[in-house]
């Protein structure tokens, strides 16, 4: 990457898991999932696009759930600019690149969660550009009643099932669903760990690392993933605190398409500690506990938890509620001085949202300020005059005026 | 995202034969006045006590409001509306300076603008307050967020109505019921407090059957194009034809009327061996077969149309023409199963069709009407559309063997309507067009 | 002789391409669009009227080699410089008349008198030193009258000045010239073709009454005097839908450019053109016939006009970016290929402390990289593969194209990239002018032509 980056302290003790993270991250052709094919031979990986799928469903029946987020900065775009007009966002194209130049071979399928119609349209395109590759749409309710829209999530789950078990993936088994939703519950509970050490103690993870840490996520199995939070964690609180005199912010519209790193970082650089964001929102999409004792039917739970628990965000219709309301509660719980809007250029989800939540949160007088960018934006100086002086304007008079 | 025009040819010069032309203006004449009248009762619905739902085109239950005498009003038609009477510009800027992005759907922009210049419809009269916004999702994520916005402005209930993507190819029985369900336990019964009456599924039986009545003759419409040459213009002619049906008159008897004449006058074009009306008067030669993918550009309606009738080029098929209902492969609605066929219709229109289904569509279209070329309108708002056009295309090339064109536009911001480079584009395409068939004939 | 003519109005030049009628190049003419296609659709075709006449002299001195002696095509070469020379002196005389016409047009100067003798001075010692420019040792840097005048009377002025010990100022003398040449420039003159040859020719062979002198001044006067028959014309280019061309007369440039190079590299199946404002990618059949093509979208991003917008950034020559780029060590990721935030993009990787070098040959293979996913988009390549249009001069795109190609499709694809390849279009113009023409169903150029030639037609200035 060729913004200047400060260079990693050698005594930090969470160096090597960062470093680990990054290489992680980094590696878009996802050896890691290869790795796993090689130790679990004969199961399934299978990708799924932002922002939720459920998770423990596929970890049910044996398969690795792998993240698949574009390529963010550091691929050509050729073969995917070809699918697209100008003026649809970026990430389908180096999504579609890397399925096109082999990067995605270790995937045995994709799922495509109703987010916007660019992905699901995404998932025709796969049907017809790889046919002997699963894809499938999935239409996540937009009733929340559980007799209508939870019933016909849980007729949708049980044909995922149908579908992946005549593809090689394991029988589904209640039990093992079960386990599986545990295991999610725990690693949950690490990443909110995570959060809330964000929250009380900013200066000591960064949100670009917090980043790196919870993308992770996307290519390892869930416990493991728990061991990697947990890990990060423990290391951060060894840090030494510091002194630190920036603004507290929210970051939202980034849940699909991903800010480039460097974004995230000139954010921070320029004065503002991101204390919660919806970046690659997936693993935090259910607030809490997916709820589902000895007994009771995990497919209705993670139903439950979809209809009761999913995160207010942009793909997701409001219906009685006010909107942005839940935006409003948010920057009162961590106690942020503002939100930065910092949506992907033509993100129909989150710049059509965008103006209903500036309306509430000009209701709160809560500051705001909005930029865009693509995945692949290389050029980060306007966003840091931008950043700055809204930090600034924060810590002065206390708005963005 | 869809739509069609609902007044009858603004701007079309009339054809000279005034005599023998008269039979195609009495459909004409006939819709304007179905259209002024449907205006009439918006602009008094207060004071007449009567209620106003306002709905989208794509999945609109137009029966089911009727059946319990609310008005639907169309905001993607008011949009397009405006954009034909050059009023869209100023609404999307309008709507840009209130903070919504230059990224995003048009018709969103331009109905907020509308709006908030005081909610003028399309015949100069102000549109009622809507009772309630019936939110049928179906096939356009940006729907759910319209309302939303909507919803901000107006004191009003919102119902919604979730009709599942035929995402695997096909209408499962979960999805049917899952529609219906919401139909049961949640739309009628928010339409039903709104309307202050009960439904009566007679009433709604009633309708349906002529909705089917009139579904039938349309698609007879359609299917004259496969005559040489085609009497009709199945897109820019083709918004005029699903106007009354894709709006507030499908299960009606002015709608059954209204495609009954029409029918008999495309019929009679037929006897006369006559090809299509076109904005210069009727088309002399029929030199080009075109399918056509994604919706019109309506600020520059007219110069589009005639980027293609003046160089003797025919639209025998497209699929914009199919947004507010798929009747074409053989659905009508049921009078028997009312509820039911409701549910069929939202998730049989096109827009909720998946790629590989939208690609099978156009080409058997381009058999069924021995079209010599196919030609894709993409336009920047609507994503549900244009996202994947260009797979489709080369798809059909190669299972066709016809080729295929490419233009860019918008649905109503002015902007986004390059003339010279679109006219570029579709003289060059048709210019190829020629060449090959000189080729493949010498 | 009978010829075809065809016309390429493109946004930057424009290039008309005269054919016999066996379809042989019988002459070509290039000139700035001016935003006045008129003036630059007139000027063209003069250019290549020219030239036809040339390649007739050229035709008459192989046939009569014998007579003549020596190299004919050395000769038929001397000629042309000298042709050159006499009309630079008689476009020197126009210059001459302007400037006098401009110093009388000024109003409240007391020192007319010291300028008017001054600007003459001037213009002969222009006249003077004019053969050096066209003795064929390459002499001169441009082609093109503006530029070559202009040095030349700066230089004139400097001396004529200082020699006048200050009483006439550099300045006053080359504020007329500003003022008197663009007007010159965009006047289209008629010029008579025989008069300027045959002094031409007698500039090189005295009337010495030699078999051999009288020999070529025979083949001067057959060239001149020939008639030139224009029998069928097509326009196309960006401009054709602005001028009065009759509808049968007009084909759009995706048509001609694809056939055009199909004529220069017969073997060709795929086109990419990128020109100033847009690129096309076009597939094309074994005898030339477009089967498919896709242009850029409305934003001009990763055309011509995006590496003029880099130039002007840099302060550097378009034709200067190219081979800088190829001094690159390495490729610097560049993302925009908006020219809106490519400047931004650029000066923040400068910042960084970047090399010019390396984020030019970075912008160029962002370039490059949307001119491959249009051609994906148009059906990929096939061999042979024809890379047409102003950036095709450029080293540096060329390189990164071949990268390309090999990379994502295959190093046995041929690359054709042609220096002339900016006459593609009008090329393909005058074949489809040569298919009217057999075809019973010619087109002929409008009458405006003749107007602007008369000088009716208004021509502003660039």
């Amino acid at each position: 990457m060729s913004h200047a980056e400060v260079a990693p302290n050698p005594q930090d003790p969470a160096l090597p898991v960062l470093e680990r993270a990054r290489r992680l991250v980094d590696d878009l052709r996802f050896g890691e999932v290869s790795r796993w094919k090689e130790r679990n031979p004969g199961k399934l990986a299978i990708g799924y696009m932002p922002i939720y799928v459920p998770r423990p469903l596929l970890e049910g029946i044996g398969c690795l759930p792998v993240a698949v987020f574009g390529g963010g900065d550091q691929v050509d775009i050729i073969k995917g600019d070809s699918f697209y007009q100008s003026y649809i966002c970026h990430i389908p194209r180096s999504t579609l690149e890397l399925a096109l130049n082999g990067s995605l071979d270790s995937l045995d399928g994709m799922l495509f969660p109703s987010i916007c119609d660019v992905i699901r349209n995404l998932s025709g395109m796969w049907q017809m550009l790889f046919p002997e590759k699963y894809a499938s749409y999935v239409d996540l309710p937009q009733n929340f009643d559980p007799e209508l829209g939870g019933r016909f999530y849980v007729l949708d789950l049980q044909r995922i099932l149908r579908d992946l078990e005549a593809r090689g993936a394991a029988k589904y088994d209640p039990e093992r669903l079960r386990a599986a939703i545990r295991a999610e519950n725990s690693r949950r509970a690490a990443l909110a760990e995570l959060d809330l050490l964000r929250v009380k103690e900013p200066f000591r993870v960064r949100a670009s690392e917090a980043y790196l840490v919870a993308r992770t996520g996307g290519v390892l199995e869930t416990a493991e993933h728990e061991r990697f939070v947990r890990e990060f964690v423990a290391a951060a609180r060894e840090r030494a605190p510091r002194v630190y005199d920036n603004v507290r912010v929210l970051v939202r519209g980034s849940f699909c398409e991903q800010p480039p790193l460097g974004l995230i970082k000139t954010l921070e650089s320029a004065g503002c500690d991101i204390v919660d964001d919806d970046f690659q929102l997936g693993l935090r999409y259910i607030e809490g506990d997916i709820e589902c004792g000895p007994s009771d039917d995990p497919l209705v739970a993670l139903s439950n938890a979809f209809l009761r628990r999913g995160q207010a965000t942009a793909s997701r219709y409001i219906g009685d509620e006010e909107k942005g309301a839940a935006l409003v509660k948010s920057v009162r719980e961590v106690e942020a001085d503002g939100v930065i809007f910092a949506a992907a250029s033509f993100c129909d989800p989150a710049l059509l949202d965008q103006p209903m939540l500036e309306t509430a949160l000009d209701r709160a007088k809560i500051p705001h300020t909005s930029l865009k960018f693509a995945e692949n934006t290389g050029q980060f100086q306007v966003i840091r005059e931008q950043a700055g002086a809204f930090s600034d304007a924060v810590k002065l008079w206390g708005s963005a005026a | 995202m869809t739509t069609t025009p609902t007044t009858t040819v603004p701007h079309v010069n009339r054809p000279r034969e005034v005599e023998a032309d008269a039979a195609k203006d009495d459909s004409q004449l006939r819709q304007k006045q179905m259209i002024s009248g449907h205006f009439e009762k918006l602009a008094t619905a207060k004071e007449d006590g009567r209620k106003v739902a306002y709905t989208f085109v794509p999945g609109n239950l137009t029966e089911l409001m009727l059946a319990l005498d609310m008005l639907p009003v169309l905001p993607e038609i008011n949009a397009l509306q405006s954009g034909m009477r050059k009023l869209s510009g100023n609404y999307i800027t309008e709507a840009e300076k209130l903070g919504h992005s230059e990224d995003v759907c048009t018709y969103v922009k331009c109905d907020i603008g509308m709006m908030k210049s005081g909610n003028i419809g399309p015949t100069g009269t102000k549109l009622p307050s809507p009772d309630i916004l019936l939110l049928s999702y179906t096939g356009c994520f940006t729907f759910m967020k319209w309302f939303e916005l909507l919803k901000q402005e107006y004191d009003c209930p919102v119902t919604m109505l979730h009709v599942p993507y035929q995402g695997d190819g096909h209408i499962t029985p979960e999805m049917r019921s899952y529609v219906v369900g919401q139909l049961e336990r949640e739309v009628i019964p928010a339409l039903e407090k709104a309307a202050g009456k009960k439904l009566d599924l007679d009433r709604l039986s009633e309708l349906l059957e002529r909705s089917r009545r009139a579904e039938d003759d349309l698609v007879a419409v359609w299917e004259s194009a496969q005559h040489r040459p085609s009497p009709i213009d199945g897109y820019f002619g083709g918004v005029y034809y699903i106007g009354p049906i894709f709006s507030a008159f499908r299960g009606t008897q002015d709608a059954i009327d209204y495609y009954r004449m029409l029918r008999g006058e495309v019929e009679e074009r037929i006897r006369k061996g006559q090809g299509p009306v076109t904005p210069d008067g009727d088309a002399t030669e029929e030199k080009y077969r075109l399918v056509v993918e994604g919706p019109p550009n309506w600020t520059n309606f007219f110069d589009f149309w005639r980027m293609f009738s003046r160089e003797g080029a025919t639209v025998v098929s497209s699929t914009y023409t199919r947004v507010g209902g798929l009747y074409d492969t053989g659905f009508r609605h049921d009078p028997k199963d009312p509820l039911g066929t409701l549910a069929d219709y939202c998730l049989g229109c096109y827009t909720n069709l998946n790629l590989p289904m939208r690609t099978k569509l156009l080409a058997s279209y381009i058999e069924k009407y021995q079209a010599d070329g196919f030609l894709i309108n993409s336009v920047k708002s609507c994503n549900s559309f244009s996202a994947g056009q260009l797979l489709m295309l080369r798809e059909l090339e190669r299972k066709t063997g016809v080729p295929g064109g490419f233009i860019e536009s918008d649905l109503v911001d002015p902007r986004y309507f390059g003339k010279a480079n679109i006219e570029n584009r579709v003289q060059s395409y048709l210019q190829m067009l020629e060449a090959r068939k000189t080729r493949a004939s010498a | 002789m009978k010829v075809v003519v065809g016309v390429d109005l493109g946004s930057t030049t424009t290039k008309a391409v005269l054919l016999d009628e066996q379809r042989r190049i019988v002459g070509r003419g290039i000139t700035n669009s001016r935003s006045n296609y008129e003036v630059a659709c007139a000027v063209a075709r003069e250019e290549a009227l020219t030239a036809s006449r040339f390649t007739m002299l050229e035709r008459e001195l192989v046939r009569r080699a014998s007579e003549l002696g020596g190299d004919p095509m050395a000769r038929e070469a001397a000629l042309r410089e000298a042709f050159r020379l006499e009309t630079y002196l008689e476009q020197l005389g126009e210059l001459h008349e302007e400037l006098e016409r401009v110093l009388k047009s000024l109003s409240f100067i007391s020192d007319r008198g010291k300028l008017s003798p001054a600007i003459r001075d001037v213009v002969d010692t222009m006249r003077t030193e004019a053969p050096k420019l066209f003795d064929g040792a390459g002499g001169r840097k441009s082609d093109f009258f503006r530029d070559l005048a202009g040095s030349g009377y700066m230089a004139a002025a400097e001396v004529v000045s200082s020699a006048s010990h200050g009483a006439v100022g550099y300045e006053r003398l080359t504020s007329v010239f500003d003022r008197a040449i663009l007007d010159v420039e965009t006047r289209l003159k008629s010029r008579d073709f025989g008069v300027l040859l045959r002094k031409a020719a007698l500039r090189l062979t005295a009337e010495d009454g030699s078999a051999a002198g009288r020999a070529l001044l025979e083949a001067v006067e057959f060239a001149a005097g020939q008639p030139i028959d224009e029998m069928s014309f097509v326009g196309t280019g960006y401009g054709r839908q602005t001028l009065p061309f009759p509808k049968q007369a007009v084909k759009s440039e995706i048509l001609c450019h694809g056939r055009g190079a199909h004529r220069v590299f017969p073997g060709t199946r795929t086109v990419l053109d990128i020109g100033g404002q847009d690129t096309k990618a076009i597939q094309v059949d074994d005898s030339g016939v477009v089967t498919s093509f896709q242009m850029n979208d409305r934003c001009a991003a990763g055309c011509g006009r995006y590496l003029g917008y880099i130039a002007d950034e840099l302060n550097l020559g378009l034709h200067e970016l190219g081979p800088l780029a190829l001094g690159a060590e390495r490729t610097v990721k560049v993302n925009s290929t908006c020219t809106v935030f490519a400047g931004a993009e650029l000066r923040e990787r400068l910042g960084l402390g970047e090399r010019r070098e390396d984020i030019l040959a970075g912008l160029h293979r962002s370039i490059m990289l949307r001119a491959m996913s249009l051609l994906a988009r148009s059906g990929g390549i096939d061999n042979e593969f024809t890379f047409t249009g102003g950036v095709c001069k450029n080293p540096m795109a060329t390189k990164v194209l071949r990268e390309l190609v090999d990379e994502n499709y295959s190093k046995d694809v041929v690359l054709n990239a042609h220096a002339d390849s900016i006459y593609m279009g009008a090329l393909g113009a005058a074949l489809f002018g040569v298919d009217d023409l057999e075809a019973g169903r010619p087109a002929i150029l409008p009458t405006f032509v003749e107007k602007v030639r008369a000088g009716a037609a208004a021509a502003p200035a660039e």
